[in-house]
């Protein structure tokens, strides 16, 4: 983890936002060297949010890169969209030293749904993965505890799939 | 005695709610634990992509029957980012002073339950009679005790009702004084410390990984809160101190979220003071741009996000809910291992769990 | 006037119609029917039918008595608790809410009784009748004054009430073993572990400070320990006993903050998970029961028991002194969280133990320098 200030000790608004958007640059600088063609886009979206997508393959690598490199210490959220023509995984990713917050959107095939989970990286991947998976039916590879977590375990389809209807009141 | 499976839920007075926690005791030392979670899953995130933007407020405050504003707030804050919208000064204090009003009967819903949870009655009766009081502050802004439907994307329903800053200055005035008397009933007894110190231990590390977040974070040793350190509304103009505690035990978490209290108190009395005269509302589009935007807040709870998804119609393509005790409850197992049976109702009171939110 | 003669009279005068029913009415009949009737009626005014009678009606009025009490005290409880909660408690049942543990009787007492399935019937139903019957067993040596006790009819109480009284209390951890085993149930099984871990380990600190009354009273009757206080209580040079006599006690009736057998929280209702109706209704009735046995002995034993200056009648001043202790119990419970099962072992075994051994050396001290 690079030297960044404490968390603890007290920081103003201007001082804050100096640091960020420095942190940021650095960030949108440095990634696409590390991770090579992978990493299809990276941008500054606006002050302490980045954007990235990246290829399925490398996402536990880009992961560790962010969690090891520029402590990015804390997984936020990930949210699995049915783009229609393929899913997309969004992960939010928060650095908490540096107050920045990375989302990194991962396409996946709709005819091979997996990716390599990052669970072993953030405990707190784990239910996130969980539910991408009861809701949207995306399979993470090396998850420890592969199952349905809000529907029962005999459910048979992934309700937030847009071709999975509600029914018309 | 053998090792044996306990299910505490989902009909259990310990749960707070519909969910299941198995413990695999040897005698009465917790070995292994399991939340099972699911029971009041309402499929929110499906109902949300059928409904149009204005008809998805109401449906954000059934998110959390404790803290009902924040994600109202937290919805219509997101879709205002979806829509690049700036909504009036005088809006946004309303919606801080009404956020603090809520984490205070929030807190005050915890430590009752919590109190009840350790077998101290008075505590609860004493928490609900002062939350009573943020409760009809709430009614007289909204209209409603528990869903309030309060915010508005662009701003909020209504202004303040006649003299409803005396009236909070009064409300905020009493519990102040009143604060002393519920740390009086825990603080000065030796039982609850035995209850509370060193129970649930969740280092810093520990609490980070797991995605933990909120006062049960702050209490690992952590300041860290999106209050702070992303301010949304008018957060960076209201001086206020980010609570932690070393202990990273459930005292820790008693003791921030007391700390927590009396913070809202003064965040109330700076909002209510620095508030601008002015409109409370701007025109809104009906119809979502075709892009993404996320709202980050500090729920009571923890750190509530909102990831939405428009695709140029009037419903969002996608509203993803970051609930924070969906994360909390996932790290229920690292809290509870080597403890007592008697610890879990310590343990799960000390997180504060609303099963509203995690199920979604 | 005592119970034993109000009994007496009252069974004398029963017989005695039983008496003019057989022989004076039913003695008309020609013989050898006649005879027949007037043997019965001269059988019942003898000796030892009467005493039996007065003995069956002197449990009668101690368990009415008791029964009276209770309802008082669940009532005081249930009020005083409230205004601790700051709330006000029952109040819509009768004169401000006297009557609504009657109300909560009843209501429990027309519930159907409900066996689960796969619990063991025999222990599941046995258990609450040594529960109730060993409790209210323990009334029949608690005396509200010297004239208001069980006695025979030359006035002798049970000979080593006292003793008895503990030996009956211990009875029933035993009952609740049985009752959350034979249940069938997790929760139950423990609470019926910690129920009887709890009030064994509390035993011990509770007989060592009835041990040292004991060594200053140098007598088993509760009579006698009374009149022994005739110039101090025992509760001012034993204080420590009276505390650690109280705590115990609290433990023994399980109450918060050692109400873990049946910790709601994380045990459902603990040991008695199961069980409903009014089977339920009198396990709950008995515990106050019990804590109302259990303020009548500290009382008797460290308080002075009936002693008191005259313009108040002996019972009643016993009961003044029962009912404090009692309010005692109740602040308690609206002060403290409940303890949990391993500290209440530690306070037991390394607290209370030590203090119990303690107050019981300082017994010997006083007995030793014949203060008392």
């Amino acid at each position: 983890m690079q030297s960044t200030p404490s968390t603890d000790a007290p920081i103003s608004r201007k001082e804050m936002s100096l640091l960020v958007s420095g942190f940021e640059k650095r960030l949108e600088r440095e990634l696409p060297g590390k991770i090579g063609p992978d990493l299809m886009e990276i941008s500054i979206k606006k002050e302490g949010l980045l954007a990235a997508v990246v290829e399925r393959n490398s996402i536990l690598k880009l992961c560790r890169i962010l969690r090891d490199n520029y402590g990015f210490d804390h997984l936020s959220l990930v949210s699995a969209v049915d783009m229609r023509s393929r899913f997309e995984l969004v992960y939010h990713i928060t650095s908490y030293p540096n107050y920045c917050m990375i989302e990194i959107k991962v396409p996946v095939p709709k005819d091979d749904p997996k990716v390599q989970s990052v669970s072993n990286l953030w405990g707190g991947a784990n239910w996130h993965e969980r539910e991408a998976y009861d809701m949207m039916g995306i399979v993470f590879e090396g998850h420890p505890d592969h199952r349905r977590i809000l529907l029962p375990q005999d459910f048979k389809y992934f309700p937030l799939r847009k071709d999975f209807r509600m029914e018309e009141d | 005695m053998a090792e044996m499976w306990i299910n505490m839920g989902p009909q259990h007075p310990m749960t707070h709610g519909l969910w299941n926690l198995r413990v695999k005791v040897d005698g009465e030392v917790i070995v292994d634990a399991m939340p099972e979670i699911g029971y009041l899953h309402r499929g929110m995130e499906k109902i949300f992509e059928n409904k149009t933007y204005t008809q998805i407020g109401p449906i954000t405050d059934r998110l959390c029957y404790g803290s009902s504003f924040t994600w109202n707030h937290l919805y219509c804050m997101t879709v205002e980012n979806l829509m690049d919208l700036e909504i009036p000064e005088r809006a946004k204090y309303i919606r801080v002073a009404a956020i603090e009003i809520q984490r205070i009967a929030s807190h005050l819903m915890w430590i009752a339950a919590f109190a009840a949870d350790l077998g101290l009655l008075t505590g609860f009766l004493w928490a609900m009679r002062d939350r009573e009081i943020f409760i009809d502050l709430l009614q007289a802004l909204s209209g409603s005790r528990l869903t309030y439907n309060y915010a508005r994307i662009g701003g909020v329903t209504a202004d303040f009702p006649p003299d409803f800053e005396r009236d909070c200055i009064r409300a905020v005035d009493y519990f102040e004084k009143k604060m002393p008397e519920h740390e009086s009933l825990y603080d000065s007894s030796k039982i609850f410390h035995m209850r509370t110190r060193g129970i649930g231990v969740l280092s810093r590390e520990d609490a980070i990984n797991l995605g933990v977040t909120g006062p049960t974070l702050r209490a690992s040793n952590a300041k860290l809160d999106v209050r702070k350190d992303r301010p949304y509304e008018v957060y960076d103009e209201i001086d206020f101190e980010v609570q932690c505690h070393t202990d990273c035990d459930c005292w820790g978490r008693y003791r921030v979220r007391m700390n927590e209290m009396r913070e809202s108190c003064k965040i109330i009395r700076q909002a209510i003071a620095k508030m601008p005269k002015g409109p409370v509302r701007v025109k809104t589009p009906l119809i979502g741009p075709a892009r993404d935007a996320i709202g980050v807040v500090e729920d009571p709870r923890g750190e509530g996000i909102m990831y939405v998804i428009g695709d140029g119609t009037d419903r969002p393509y996608r509203l993803k809910v970051r609930s924070p005790l969906f994360v909390i409850l996932s790290a229920a197992k690292p809290m509870l291992l080597g403890y007592k049976v008697a610890d879990v109702v310590a343990i799960m009171g000390s997180i504060d769990v609303c099963m509203g939110e995690t199920d979604k | 006037m005592n119970l034993w003669d109000v009994s007496y009279a009252i069974s004398k005068f029963l017989m005695d119609i039983v008496n003019f029913i057989f022989s004076g009415i039913l003695g008309l009949i020609p013989d050898p029917v006649g005879s027949f009737f007037e043997g019965i009626g001269s059988w019942s005014v003898s000796a030892g039918v009467v005493n039996f009678i007065t003995m069956l009606l002197e449990a009668l009025i101690i368990i009415i008595v008791a029964l009276l009490n209770v309802i008082i005290l669940i009532w005081i409880e249930r009020k005083i608790l409230a205004r601790i909660m700051d709330s006000r408690g029952p109040f819509y049942v009768g004169p401000i809410g006297f009557f609504q543990n009657i109300a909560d009787g009843a209501k429990l007492f027309v519930k159907q009784i409900i066996i689960p399935r796969k619990v063991d019937k025999f222990g599941y139903q046995i258990a609450p009748l040594i529960f109730v019957g060993s409790s209210f067993l323990i009334l029949s040596v608690i005396p509200l004054s010297p004239g208001f006790a069980v006695t025979d009819s030359n006035g002798l109480t049970i000979p080593g009430g006292i003793l008895f009284a503990f030996a009956v209390f211990a009875i029933a951890p035993f009952s609740i073993l049985v009752a959350g085993w034979s249940e069938n149930n997790k929760y139950t099984l423990i609470g019926g572990m910690r129920s009887a871990a709890q009030m064994m380990s509390y035993e011990i600190p509770m007989l060592l400070t009835v041990a040292s009354v004991f060594l200053l009273v140098g007598s088993f009757e509760f009579s006698d320990v009374v009149s022994a206080q005739q110039n101090i209580w025992f509760g001012i040079p034993l204080f420590l006993g009276l505390i650690v006599f109280i705590a115990c006690m609290i433990a023994e009736v399980e109450r918060i903050p050692f109400d873990l057998p049946e910790a709601e929280a994380e045990l459902v209702e603990g040991w008695t998970t199961e069980y409903c109706g009014m089977r339920f209704g009198f396990f709950m009735f008995t515990e106050y029961m019990r804590g109302y046995a259990g303020c009548g002995i500290a009382t008797l034993l460290f308080l002075g028991g009936w002693l008191g200056p005259d313009f108040i009648p002996d019972e009643i001043w016993f009961l003044i002194k029962a009912y404090i202790v009692f309010l005692v119990f109740i602040f308690i419970r609206g002060a403290l969280p409940r303890i949990r099962t391993d500290q209440i072992l530690d306070l037991g075994w390394k607290r209370l133990l030590p203090l119990a051994v303690l107050n019981l050396l300082i017994a010997v001290a006083i007995k030793a320098a014949g203060w008392i």
